[in-house]
C-alpha cells in the first residue's frame, strides 16, 4: 500500500478530480494548504501587483494498493499541468503506507482501502 | 391621484424650456417627503450589496467574488448610464411612437438643477431614486447565468439590456405618458416594479439561461452554496431595503407610504413562514435557504401590489408566492435547465403571480375611484384584463429583446465563459483574486 500526496494548483482541482474519477480512483481527501516551490504568484490588490510569501495550494491524499499507484499518478499528472507544464504545477509524493483500517468494520489491510 | 401628480410634474418640467417664463416664486420642497425619499433612495441602493451577498453565498467558493461583482459592477455601469441618458430615455416625453421616452434636457441630468417635482421633492431625488431601480434590475438577471459568463460579456449585456429593455418598460409603466400607465381607467397596477423589475428580469433570466446553457457538470455534479451565512445576511438586507423600494414608490410620506410599508412587511413574513412550513411538512427540516427564498418570494409578489392591497391580502399573497415558487422550482428541476439561482423561479414567477393575483385583493376605495373615472362601473375582471395585458406585453417584449441581445453579445465579445476559465473559477481566471484569502496562512 502507498499513500500518494499530491500538491496541485487550486484552479486545477476540478480537472484533476474528473481525471481521477475517469481512471476509477474515487477515494480521495482534499485540503486547502499554503506553500511555495520555486513559483511566485502575482495577485492584484487595488491595482498593485505583489508577491505573497505563501501561495494557496490544494493537497490531495490518496491511499491505494500498489498496482494503482501508476494509474493514480498518471491521472493527476495529465490533468494538473497548465499548458503542457509550467512552474508551479505541483508535486506528487509517494510514501509507503503501513496500515489501513476501515472504521465501520475494523477491517485491515489492502481490502480496507 | 398618481396620474395627476405626474401631469403636474411634466408641466413644471416643460415650463423650464419655454423662454421668458420664470417661476414667480421659489418652488417649495416638503421636507418630510424629501427626507423619506432620500432615505428610500439609500435603502434601495442597499439592496444591491444585499443581492450581491444573497447570490454570492449561493455559488461555489471559486466563483464568490465574480458573482458578487455582477451586482457591484451594475452600481458602477448603470450608475453612470442612468445619469448620462437612462433617465432621459425613461422619463422623457414619448418618442418613437411611445416606445421610449426622450428629453434632451435630462441628458446628464442637466435640467434638474432647480427642478422641484409636484410631490414637492427635488427632482434630483426622484431621478436618483429611480436610478437605483435601474441598477438592481439587470443585477437580478445575473443569478440565472451565475458561474459561467465572461465579465466583459456581462458588462456589455447589462448596458444594452438597460437601454433597450429596462428604459422602454420603465417608460411605459411609470412615465405619465407611458401607454401601460394609461391602460384602463387607473392604469395597469404596478406599484413598485412587478413588471418593470421582476417580470422583466425573471423572463430575461430564463431566456439567457436557456441560450447560454448549463454550467459544466450540471445537474449531475452537486453545486453546493459556499456560504449560506452570506445568503441570509443578503436576504436580511434585501428585506430592509425593500421598505425603500415599496414604501418609497408612493413618492410621498403619507398614508400611501404607510400602507405600502405595512403590506411589504406582512407579505415578506408570510412568504418566509409558508416556505419553511412547506419544507418542514415535506422534508421534515426547515432550511435557512428556504426561509431566505420565502422572504424574497413574498417581497416580490407584493411589489406590484403594495399600493392597492390591504394587510389580509398581503398575508394571502405572501403565502401564495411561496407555493407557486416552490412549484416552479420543482418543475425546473424536472426539466433540467440551469437557472442557477432561480431568478425566473422566484422573480419571474412571483412577479407574474403578483401582477395578476393582486386584482382580487384591491381595496374597495380604489375600485370605486376607477369606476368613477371609467364612468360608472369597473369590475375586477376588467382590471384583470388590464393586468394580464401588461404582464403579457412585458413577457413578450423582454423575452424577445433579451434573446437578441444575448445572441449579439455572445457572437461579438463572447458571453459564455470558456471551459478552462469556468473550471478554474471566475475569481481566479477573470479577476485574479480569491474570495476567502483570509484562509491562506500568510
Amino acid at each position: 500500500m502507498k499513500l500518494i500526496t499530491a500538491i496541485i494548483q487550486p484552479d486545477k482541482l476540478d480537472e484533476v478530480r474528473e481525471s481521477l474519477i475517469a481512471a476509477k480512483i474515487t477515494r480521495i481527501t482534499v485540503s486547502r494548504v499554503s506553500g511555495h516551490g520555486q513559483q511566485s504568484d502575482e495577485e492584484l490588490f487595488r491595482g498593485q501587483t505583489f508577491t505573497p510569501n505563501l501561495i494557496p495550494k490544494i493537497r490531495l491524499d490518496i491511499a491505494c494498493n500498489d498496482e494503482f499507484v501508476k494509474i493514480t499518478c498518471d491521472a493527476i499528472i495529465r490533468a494538473a499541468k497548465h499548458n503542457g507544464g509550467k512552474v508551479g504545477d505541483g508535486k506528487i509524493f509517494i510514501t509507503p503506507l503501513e496500515e489501513c483500517i476501515r472504521i465501520r468494520t475494523a477491517e485491515r489491510g489492502g481490502g480496507a482501502i | 391621484m398618481k396620474t395627476h401628480r405626474y401631469k403636474i410634474l411634466l408641466f413644471l418640467l416643460l415650463l423650464q424650456f419655454v423662454p421668458g417664463i420664470l417661476f414667480a416664486e421659489e418652488a417649495v420642497t416638503d421636507s418630510g417627503t424629501t427626507a423619506w425619499m432620500l432615505t428610500s433612495t439609500a435603502l434601495v441602493l442597499l439592496m444591491v450589496p444585499g443581492l450581491a451577498l444573497f447570490y454570492g453565498g449561493l455559488v461555489r467558493t471559486k466563483n464568490v467574488l465574480g458573482t458578487m461583482m455582477h451586482s457591484f459592477v451594475a452600481m458602477a455601469i448603470i450608475g453612470v448610464l442612468w445619469m448620462v441618458c437612462g433617465y432621459a430615455l425613461s422619463f422623457g416625453k414619448n418618442a418613437l411612437g411611445g416606445w421610449i421616452g426622450w428629453d434632451p434636457g435630462f441628458l446628464f441630468l442637466s435640467s434638474l438643477d432647480n427642478s422641484i417635482t409636484s410631490a414637492k421633492i427635488p427632482e434630483y431625488v426622484f431621478a436618483m431614486f429611480q436610478g437605483k431601480f435601474a441598477i438592481i434590475t439587470p443585477a437580478l438577471i445575473a443569478g440565472a447565468f451565475a458561474e459561467r459568463v465572461s465579465f466583459r460579456g456581462y458588462c456589455l449585456f447589462i448596458t444594452l439590456w438597460s437601454l433597450l429593455v429596462y428604459c422602454p418598460l420603465c417608460h411605459w409603466v411609470w412615465a405619465s405618458d407611458g401607454f401601460l400607465f394609461n391602460l384602463g381607467p387607473k392604469g395597469a397596477i404596478d406599484f413598485a416594479g412587478g413588471t418593470v423589475v421582476h417580470i422583466s428580469s425573471g423572463v430575461s433570466a430564463l431566456v439567457a439561461a436557456l441560450y447560454l446553457g448549463s454550467r459544466r457538470g450540471y445537474p449531475k455534479t452537486a453545486m453546493q452554496p459556499n456560504n449560506l451565512v452570506l445568503t441570509l445576511f443578503g436576504a436580511g438586507l434585501l428585506w430592509v431595503g425593500w421598505f425603500g423600494f415599496n414604501a418609497g414608490s408612493a413618492v410621498a410620506s403619507n398614508l400611501d407610504t404607510a400602507r405600502a410599508l405595512t403590506v411589504t412587511q406582512v407579505a415578506a413574513a408570510s412568504g418566509a413562514l409558508s416556505w419553511i412550513l412547506f419544507e418542514a411538512m415535506k422534508h421534515g427540516k426547515a432550511t435557512s435557504l428556504g426561509l431566505a427564498s420565502g422572504i424574497l418570494a413574498g417581497l416580490v409578489i407584493i411589489t406590484p401590489a403594495a399600493g392597492v392591497v390591504q394587510p389580509l391580502g398581503a398575508l394571502i399573497l405572501g403565502a401564495l408566492a411561496s407555493l407557486v415558487c416552490i412549484t416552479a422550482i420543482s418543475i425546473k428541476n424536472k426539466l433540467g435547465y440551469d437557472d442557477s439561482l432561480d431568478v425566473f423561479g422566484i422573480h419571474g414567477i412571483a412577479g407574474m403571480s403578483g401582477a395578476i393575483l393582486l386584482t382580487f385583493f384591491i381595496r374597495q376605495s380604489w375600485m370605486k375611484d376607477a369606476a368613477t373615472i371609467a364612468g360608472g362601473s369597473w369590475t375586477t375582471f376588467q382590471q384583470l384584463g388590464v393586468q394580464a395585458a401588461a404582464v403579457l406585453i412585458t413577457v413578450m417584449y423582454s423575452a424577445l429583446i433579451t434573446w437578441g441581445l444575448v445572441v449579439l453579445v455572445n457572437k461579438t465579445v463572447g458571453f459564455r465563459l470558456n471551459e478552462k476559465s469556468e473550471k478554474a473559477g471566475i475569481d481566479q481566471s477573470t479577476h485574479g483574486e480569491q474570495g476567502y484569502g483570509l484562509l491562506n496562512l500568510n
